[in-house]
C-alpha cells in the first residue's frame, strides 16, 4: 500500500538521545543500532560496527509520524506540488509514510491513474507513500469507483475528500462494497446545502465581518449520518479534519455505541480560531473553516483523551498567485507537513496543555492504526522509522526554508521551538 | 555631466511611517470619526460659494478602481476629488484589462506605476481594500468590499443624522431589511455605536446574521420596532435573495408586506434614510421615499463633503485645522 523509491539502507548508530516511544512504553537515554535499515539493537554504549555514529545527546528519538491527509496535487498540478517535493517536505517533518488524497485532476478513481501514480512514486518518493482512490467516480457522489480493482492496484483507502459524499444512499453502498477490499474510508464529512457560500466559521466572526457563514452544523450534521450509517453496516470509518466541537460529540457518542470510529485533526484547527481570519490573510482560510475557542478547547481534549486519535495535516498546497487574492477569492487550505510537529510542540507540549507523549502517539501509532498501516514502533527486528527532534532548537519559519513547492503556511514569521534534525523511513535516512 | 552625490544614510530623511487607510469603521476611533465630521462641515461652507473648487490637493491624484458598477459612490469620490483640485481618474472592471483576466494584483501594480496618492477601490470580494493595502505604496480608501465595510457611506449618514438632529449621542436608528448581505449595514453599526447612538436592526430572521448584536446593536423581527426610532434606515433588498437555492424569503410580496416600510407604520417626525438604489414598493413604500422626511438626497450630497474630509485627511496627514481649510479658500 506504501510505495516508496529505492534508496540505500542505513546502517547507523544513533548515539546518546533520550528514546521516547509511546507504543513500546519506552523512555530511556540509550543507543540505538541500525543495521541495513533493521533496528538491531537497543542500550547503553553500543559497538558501532564500524556505522556512521550520530551523536544524539540532548536530542530526543522518537517514532516517526503518519500523516494521514497529504494534498500532492499530482498528477495536474505540478506547479503547486510533486510526488518528490512533497514526500521531501514530509521527510523535512518527520514523517515516515503519507497518505496522497485523491482530488487530483484527473481524480484517482481508475486503476490507470492509481498504477501511474505508484509508478511515479516508485521513481520519487522519499518517504513511504500510500494513494487513496476516490470513493465515487470523479468525486461526484453519483456511482461507486471500482474499488476491488483500485483496491489491486494498491489504493491505501477510499475518501472523496474535498468534497462530501453527499448521497446519503450511496454512503450506505460504500461502506457495504469497501468491506470487501480491506481499506477505510476517510469521510469529509460537509453538508453542502448549509455550508454553500461559507466561507469561515458562521459565528461572531462571520457575522461582523459580512462574510458568508459555514456553520459547525454543517459538519456536526454529516458526522452524526455517517456514524449512524457505520453503525447500521457495522463498518468502521474515519472522519478527516474534525473541527466542531459538535463533531467530536457525535464521535464520541458512536464510541459509547460501540462504532468503529476515528478522527484526526489539523495543526491549525488546535491551535488557531476564527479570530485569525480579521487579519483577512488567506492563509487562514481553510476548510473546515477556523472555529470558535470552545471547539479548539474540546479538539485538544479529544486529542488528549483519544478521541480523535490522529494529528492530520491537511497539507494543501496552493500556487502563490491563487491565495495572493481578496479572502473570498482564494482557495481553501494551507501546508503543514514540514511545521506540524513544532507548531504542536510549540503550542501544546510547551505550554503543558498535552504531554509529548500523547503528541507522539496521535502523529504516529494513531493514524497508523487508524488506516490499518504498520505503527512505527522503536523495537529490536523493526525497520527503523525513526526521527531525531531537538526539542531545544528554535527556528523561524520562512519561504525558503520549505521543501515543498508551494509557501501557503499561516506560520511564516513565527518563531517555533522543536526541529527535526533527521528523519529515517522504511530503514533509510531520508532527511538530515 | 551631473555629479553624482552619494548620501550617508544617517542623512537621509527619516522613514516615512505607514500609510493611512480607510478600509474599515473598525479601523477609526471616535476623535477620527469626529475630525472627520468636522472636516465634512466646513468642505459642506466651502461648497456654499459660488467657486466650488479649492486647491487644497493640487498635483495629487486619485485613482478610482470599480469593480463593481456603482453610480452614486463612483461619481461622488470622482467628484470629491476634483472639487480638491487633484487628478482623478476612475478605471472600471469591465473596460480594463480585468476583463482579460489580469489579477486584481497586477491591475493595482500597474496603476501604481502612475504614482497615484490615494487609491479607491470598490470590489465585490472582502479583503480586496487589504491587498491593494498590501501590494503599492498609496493610501487606500475602501469604497465597498463585498458584504465586509462601506466606511464612507458610513460616514456620511453620520453626518447626515448630525446635520438634522444636531447631535449623534442617544440617537435610535432602526436599520431595516438585509442586514446579511449589508456592508452599508456592518459599517453603519459600527460608526453610530462608536459615537453613542442606539441602533435595532429589523429584519426577518433569515436575513440577520447570527451575532451581528456583538457590533453593538439590538434586534428585532418585528417591523413594530421601528415606531421608537428617530431614523428609520432602509436598506435595499435585492431579487435575488428570493431565487431558487437562496430562498432567504418566500416572495417580494410577502417582504413588502412584513417589512416594508410604509406610512402607516411611521410616526410623524422620523426620518428616513436609504443607502440607494431604492426599490419603491418593496423595502420601502414611494410615498415614504418621496416625503420630505426622506433625506436620500441629503445623504447624496453629505457624500461628496465626507469624500472630500476623506480624501484630504488622508494626504494632509492628521488633524485638520479648519480655520485653515477657510483660508485656502480665501486664497482661491
Amino acid at each position: 500500500m506504501l510505495t516508496q523509491k529505492q534508496l540505500l539502507d542505513a546502517d547507523v548508530v544513533i548515539r546518546g538521545a533520550r528514546v521516547l516511544d509511546p507504543t513500546e512504553k519506552l523512555d530511556a537515554s540509550v543507543d540505538v543500532r541500525i543495521d541495513a535499515g533493521v533496528v538491531t539493537a537497543i542500550g547503553a554504549n553500543l559497538d558501532t560496527n564500524e556505522h556512521q555514529v550520530i551523536d544524539a545527546a540532548q536530542l530526543l528519538l522518537v517514532p516517526a509520524f503518519v500523516d494521514p491527509h497529504v494534498h500532492l496535487r499530482t498528477p495536474g498540478r505540478e506547479d503547486e506540488e510533486t510526488v518528490a517535493t512533497g514526500t521531501a517536505a514530509a521527510a523535512a517533518g518527520g514523517y515516515c509514510a503519507i497518505l496522497a488524497m485523491p482530488n487530483t485532476e484527473p481524480v484517482v478513481d481508475s486503476a490507470s491513474v492509481l498504477g501511474s501514480l505508484v509508478e511515479l512514486a516508485e521513481q520519487e518518493a522519499l518517504v513511504p507513500t500510500g494513494f487513496m482512490a476516490a470513493i465515487s467516480k470523479g468525486q461526484h457522489g453519483e456511482e461507486l469507483t471500482e474499488m476491488l480493482e483500485l483496491a489491486e492496484a494498491g489504493a491505501a483507502a477510499f475518501t472523496d475528500d474535498g468534497r462530501p459524499v453527499t448521497s446519503a444512499g450511496l454512503m450506505r453502498r460504500a461502506l457495504q462494497y469497501s468491506q470487501l477490499t480491506g481499506r477505510r474510508l476517510g469521510l469529509h464529512c460537509e453538508e453542502p446545502t448549509l455550508s454553500s457560500g461559507g466561507q469561515v466559521h458562521e459565528g461572531v466572526v462571520s457575522a461582523q465581518l459580512g462574510f458568508g457563514g459555514y456553520p459547525s452544523v454543517a459538519e456536526s450534521l454529516m458526522v452524526e449520518r455517517d456514524v449512524a450509517l457505520a453503525r447500521y453496516e457495522e463498518q468502521a470509518i474515519h472522519v478527516m479534519h474534525v473541527s466542531a466541537s459538535e463533531s467530536v460529540e457525535a464521535i464520541a457518542a458512536g464510541h459509547a455505541q460501540g462504532v468503529a470510529v476515528t478522527g484526526e485533526v489539523t495543526p491549525h484547527h488546535l491551535c488557531l480560531t476564527d479570530e485569525a481570519v480579521r487579519t483577512l490573510d488567506t492563509n487562514f482560510k481553510m476548510n473546515p473553516p477556523l472555529r470558535g475557542e470552545e471547539d479548539r478547547q474540546v479538539l485538544i481534549e479529544a486529542l488528549r483523551s483519544g478521541t480523535l486519535s490522529c494529528v492530520a495535516t491537511d497539507h494543501a498546497p496552493h500556487a502563490r498567485q491563487e491565495k495572493e487574492v481578496p479572502f473570498e477569492e482564494a482557495p481553501f487550505g494551507v501546508t503543514g507537513l514540514e511545521t506540524a510537529f513544532a507548531v504542536l510542540y510549540t503550542e501544546l507540549v510547551e505550554t503543558g496543555v498535552l504531554p509529548l507523549e500523547t503528541l507522539l502517539e496521535r502523529m504516529s501509532a494513531g493514524p497508523a492504526r487508524a488506516y490499518g498501516l504498520p505503527v512505527p514502533r522503536i523495537a529490536i527486528g523493526e525497520r527503523a522509522n525513526l526521527v531525531l527532534v531537538d526539542p531545544q532548537a528554535s527556528w523561524r519559519v520562512s519561504e525558503d526554508g520549505f521543501r515543498s513547492r508551494s509557501v501557503n503556511s499561516w506560520l511564516l514569521g513565527r518563531t517555533l521551538k522543536g526541529q527535526v534534525k533527521t528523519t529515517i523511513a522504511n530503514g533509510r535516512v531520508v532527511f538530515g | 555631466m551631473a555629479e553624482i552625490r552619494v548620501m550617508r544614510e544617517d542623512l537621509l530623511p527619516p522613514q516615512q511611517p505607514p500609510k493611512r487607510h480607510l478600509i474599515s469603521i473598525a479601523d477609526l476611533e471616535r476623535a477620527d470619526v469626529e475630525r472627520l465630521l468636522a472636516t465634512a462641515r466646513s468642505f459642506g461652507r466651502s461648497l456654499e460659494r459660488e467657486v466650488k473648487k479649492l486647491p487644497t490637493l493640487r498635483g495629487r491624484t486619485v485613482i478610482n478602481l470599480f469593480y463593481e458598477s456603482s453610480t452614486r459612490t463612483a461619481s461622488s469620490f470622482e467628484l470629491a476629488a476634483k472639487r480638491l483640485s487633484a487628478d482623478t481618474m476612475t478605471v472600471r472592471s469591465s473596460v480594463s484589462s480585468v476583463t482579460k483576466g489580469e489579477s486584481l494584483k497586477d491591475t493595482v501594480r500597474t496603476l501604481a506605476s502612475f504614482d497615484p496618492d490615494v487609491i479607491v477601490i470598490r470590489h465585490e470580494q472582502i479583503g480586496a481594500p487589504q491587498l491593494v493595502a498590501a501590494t503599492v505604496d498609496a493610501h487606500v480608501v475602501n469604497a465597498g468590499d463585498g458584504k465586509h465595510q462601506h466606511p464612507t457611506q458610513a460616514l456620511l449618514d453620520l453626518y447626515t443624522m448630525q446635520e438634522e438632529f444636531g447631535r449623534l449621542e442617544g440617537l435610535h436608528v432602526a436599520i431595516v431589511g438585509d442586514v446579511l448581505h449589508s456592508r452599508v449595514a456592518r459599517s453603519d453599526i459600527q460608526a453610530l455605536a462608536m459615537v453613542g447612538a442606539h441602533v435595532t436592526c429589523v429584519g426577518p430572521p433569515t436575513l440577520i446574521p447570527r451575532g451581528i448584536e456583538t457590533l453593538g446593536c439590538s434586534v428585532s423581527y418585528d417591523i413594530g420596532a421601528i415606531a421608537s426610532a428617530d431614523v428609520v434606515y432602509v436598506l435595499r433588498m435585492q431579487n435575488e435573495r428570493m431565487e431558487k437555492g437562496q430562498a432567504y424569503l418566500p416572495s417580494i410580496r410577502e417582504y413588502a408586506a412584513h417589512w416594508g416600510v410604509t406610512p402607516e407604520r411611521l410616526r410623524p417626525g422620523q426620518k428616513i434614510m436609504h443607502p440607494g438604489p431604492m426599490n419603491r414598493g418593496v423595502e420601502i413604500d414611494a410615498r415614504v421615499a418621496d416625503s420630505p422626511d426622506a433625506l436620500v438626497e441629503t445623504q447624496v450630497r453629505s457624500g461628496l463633503v465626507v469624500r472630500m474630509a476623506v480624501l484630504y485627511d488622508l494626504l494632509t496627514q492628521g488633524p485638520v485645522n479648519v480655520a485653515n481649510v477657510a483660508q485656502i479658500h480665501e486664497v482661491a
